[in-house]
């Protein structure tokens, strides 16, 4: 990990302090289901107050992971601690966690009040206690209106509160969500996301969310894992994860990314030179990492990182490296826009940089304006920073 | 395109002009299409239900006579522009007066509540073992349960009468092992009723509990466990409730025609087995007394008819309340 991402005492970030024992320990894990092994000894830890999101693929096993924190699922080997105190054997009624599951799964046959004081009444709370409670969860939620109504006769953004009430209202020490938002539509979603953080941070529950939405993953977590094939990959800050993928898996799979096969030149005291042949110059990419010369690399490029512009001296291919610009700049390379994708806020273009190698570039749209600076089968200059790039070996 | 277009308006053609007739006729006598649909299953009910129960109802009101047919007329026409109708209220009179009526429409409303509480008992169970089953083992446990219907019902209760009687399976297994000394009477006995009514009715309890219980949530049963509810209570807040409807329909199809049996209490039953099936039977083919048997009929549907009437209504009330 960089060290300039740890430099930020002030922020909760407890996964850093080694002395603080974690919360939930998910201890190499494994669960099989006949031949097929949806969770492969994963292993993970999660503090007290996180915002941790399980991120992956669907079968990936991001869900069995989680059924198995609220007790549906038993680990074929392996165990899972919550707050010291081992999971295993104990009944999905007698754990400390409770569940918002991904369709919601209010009970038809209740009113809303009714739903979010079905927890309370199993652990024989009182009336009048029972009641304040019921009605401060509402509240929360914002459906003290809604208390008698039946789950049909609401929406979907309030059906999705309602659940989120009912799981909270027994004050539990983790709250597992599968796919919040999945059935929320897409304005709905991103004002629920602020308010599931609001909520998150006000009560500082540990929250374990599924999602199979990067983005949401991004904006909600305050840490997330990326699944693959019942394993963890890798785990870290919604930054980290993004800036400094591990694997090429994880790259590929948060957000989109350039991925360019080559070879290490050399290694200097700066960075490393790696010959592409696809692009036909020579990366640079500084930051620290352990590579020997002569080694097969991957250099990952975020498309917004990459300035596009048009190439005032013409295209054509030139002698030797073909697309290199004039004077073998490193980090630089030529080539012609073969498709132009406006989105409003930002611009995405396919750049051919040869043999119909296509290089992602973003550009935001900063200034207003009905032209295009650079369009279909223009030809183009790709420069990047050497920072911009990331050697990955996995 | 327009090869394919003309191919496809020819059939079209064709269905005009078979329908047109129908058309014609549907309008001459005032009926659309939408009309035509409905009719049929007025129609059906009119016929066969609507017409023998008015039927019926005109033979309750009359007297017995010897004769073809054993009963008076309804109209009687002494003057020539209008009938007379004569119409007597004896026979429920008649009704009221003799307790064996009484007797045998409670007697037969217990019998059926009992044999109603049983397949419930035994049907729940199965009908929830059935919708939890695996897919492929599913399909083979429902066709076991209506297996049954593909022999004839008379054969059924025939085969029970072998395994019941003193000489049956059941005695003879228990006093060849020694666990008898003699056989134990269960033919001919109320028990005997009970086990014919549960058996024959319960594959009608299991399937609407099935249908009920097979589009139950699994997430539901979830959400209560995680929610604190330990498994009994997660059955007795969530599934219960949830497959009340089930229950209901279950219980109407087994209640209704266990309180009008005739077959099962006439073969397994005994002599003292009083069930107002028998007792209508008697009546009619013994007696000749159409009259009475009719009276006895018509009491048996308004029993069965108005506190189902009430029941739908009050259903009915609840349902447009949450709406």
């Amino acid at each position: 990990m960089p060290e300039t991402l740890r430099a930020r005492p002030e922020k909760h970030q407890p996964w850093l302090d080694a002395s603080l024992r974690p919360y939930i320990h998910i201890d190499a894990v494994t669960k099989q289901f006949g031949e097929f092994r949806a969770v492969d000894r994963t292993t993970l830890e999660i503090h007290r107050g996180e915002l941790f999101c399980l991120l992956g693929a669907s079968g990936c096993g991001k869900t069995t992971l989680l059924r198995m924190l609220a007790g549906f699922e038993h680990p074929t080997s392996g165990r899972i601690l919550i707050d010291g105190q081992d999971m295993t054997g104990v009944p999905a009624y007698d754990r400390p966690v409770n569940m918002m599951f991904q369709n919601y799964a209010l009970f038809p046959h209740m009113s809303v009040e009714q739903n979010v004081a079905y927890g309370l009444k199993q652990d024989g709370v009182r009336k009048p206690e029972l009641k304040q409670r019921v009605g401060e969860a509402l509240e929360m939620v914002q459906l003290g209106p809604w208390a008698k109504r039946k789950p049909h006769q609401l929406s979907g953004g309030q059906r999705q509160r309602v659940a989120l009430a009912r799981s909270l209202v027994k004050r539990p020490k983790v709250l597992l969500l599968d796919e919040p938002l999945a059935a929320l539509d897409k304005k709905l979603r991103e004002r629920t996301q602020f308010e599931l953080m609001n909520i998150q941070e006000e009560l500082g529950v540990t929250f374990v969310v599924v999602t199979h939405d990067q983005e949401e993953a991004m904006t909600l977590s305050t840490r997330m894992a990326v699944m693959e094939r019942g394993q963890v990959v890798q785990v870290g800050t919604p930054s980290e994860i993004y800036e400094f993928p591990a694997t090429r898996f994880t790259a590929d799979f948060i957000g989109s990314i350039n991925l360019i096969e080559g070879r290490v030149k050399r290694v200097e005291a700066a960075g490393v030179l790696v010959a592409a042949p696809q692009l036909g110059c020579d990366l640079e990419v500084t930051g620290a990492t352990q590579v020997r010369e002569g080694q097969s690399v991957c250099v990952a490029i975020r498309p917004e990182k990459i300035a596009v512009a048009p190439n005032a001296e013409g295209a054509g291919p030139e002698e030797g490296a073909p697309n290199a610009v004039r004077g073998g700049a490193r980090n630089s390379v030529r080539g012609t826009v073969r498709d132009v994708a406006y989105l409003g806020d930002s611009s995405v273009f396919r750049v051919d940089v040869g043999e119909g190698f296509l290089i992602e570039v973003t550009q935001p749209n900063l200034l207003r304006s009905l032209e295009r600076k650079v369009d279909w089968d223009d030809a183009v200059v790709l420069t990047w920073r050497a920072d911009a790039g990331l050697i990955l070996t996995e | 395109m327009t090869a394919t277009a003309g191919e496809r308006r020819k059939p079209k053609g064709r269905a005009t002009a078979l329908r047109a007739p129908f058309h014609a006729l549907a309008q001459r006598i005032g009926l659309s299409g939408r009309g035509l649909v409905v009719a049929v299953p007025y129609f059906w009910l009119i016929a066969f239900f609507l017409l023998p129960f008015i039927i019926v109802a005109k033979i309750s009101l009359s007297q017995m006579i010897i004769g073809r047919p054993p009963f008076t007329d309804f109209f009687v026409w002494s003057d020539a522009w209008l009938p007379e109708i004569q119409a007597y209220l004896d026979n429920y009179r008649w009704l009221l007066q003799d307790s064996l009526y009484w007797v045998a429409y409670l007697n037969s409303v217990k019998i059926a509540l009992i044999s109603t509480l049983f397949c419930l008992l035994i049907g729940y169970p199965m009908a929830y073992a059935i919708a939890r089953a695996k897919p492929t083992v599913r399909t083979l446990l429902l066709l076991m349960v209506i297996l049954p219907f593909w022999t004839s019902f008379l054969l059924r209760v025939y085969a029970w009468m072998g395994i019941l009687r003193n000489t049956g399976v059941v005695n003879n297994t228990l006093t060849s092992l020694g666990i008898l000394d003699q056989p134990i009477q269960m033919m001919n006995t109320d028990f005997s009723v009970y086990v014919g009514i549960v058996y024959t009715y319960l594959p009608f309890m299991i399937l609407p509990l099935y249908a009920t219980l097979e589009k139950l949530d699994g997430a539901l049963l979830e959400a209560a466990e995680d929610l604190g509810a330990k498994p009994w209570k997660v059955f007795l807040t969530v599934t219960l409730p949830l497959s009340l409807p089930g229950i209901v329909a279950g219980s109407m199809l087994v209640f209704i025609p266990a309180v009008g049996e005739y077959v099962i209490p006439e073969l397994l039953g005994g002599p003292d087995t009083l069930m107002i099936g028998r007792v209508l039977w008697d009546e009619f083919f013994s007696n000749r007394d159409w009259p009475v048997a009719s009276a006895v009929t018509i009491v048996l549907i308004l029993v069965l008819v108005i506190p189902l009437a009430l029941f739908q209504r009050h259903q009915a009330k609840v349902q447009e309340r949450e709406a």
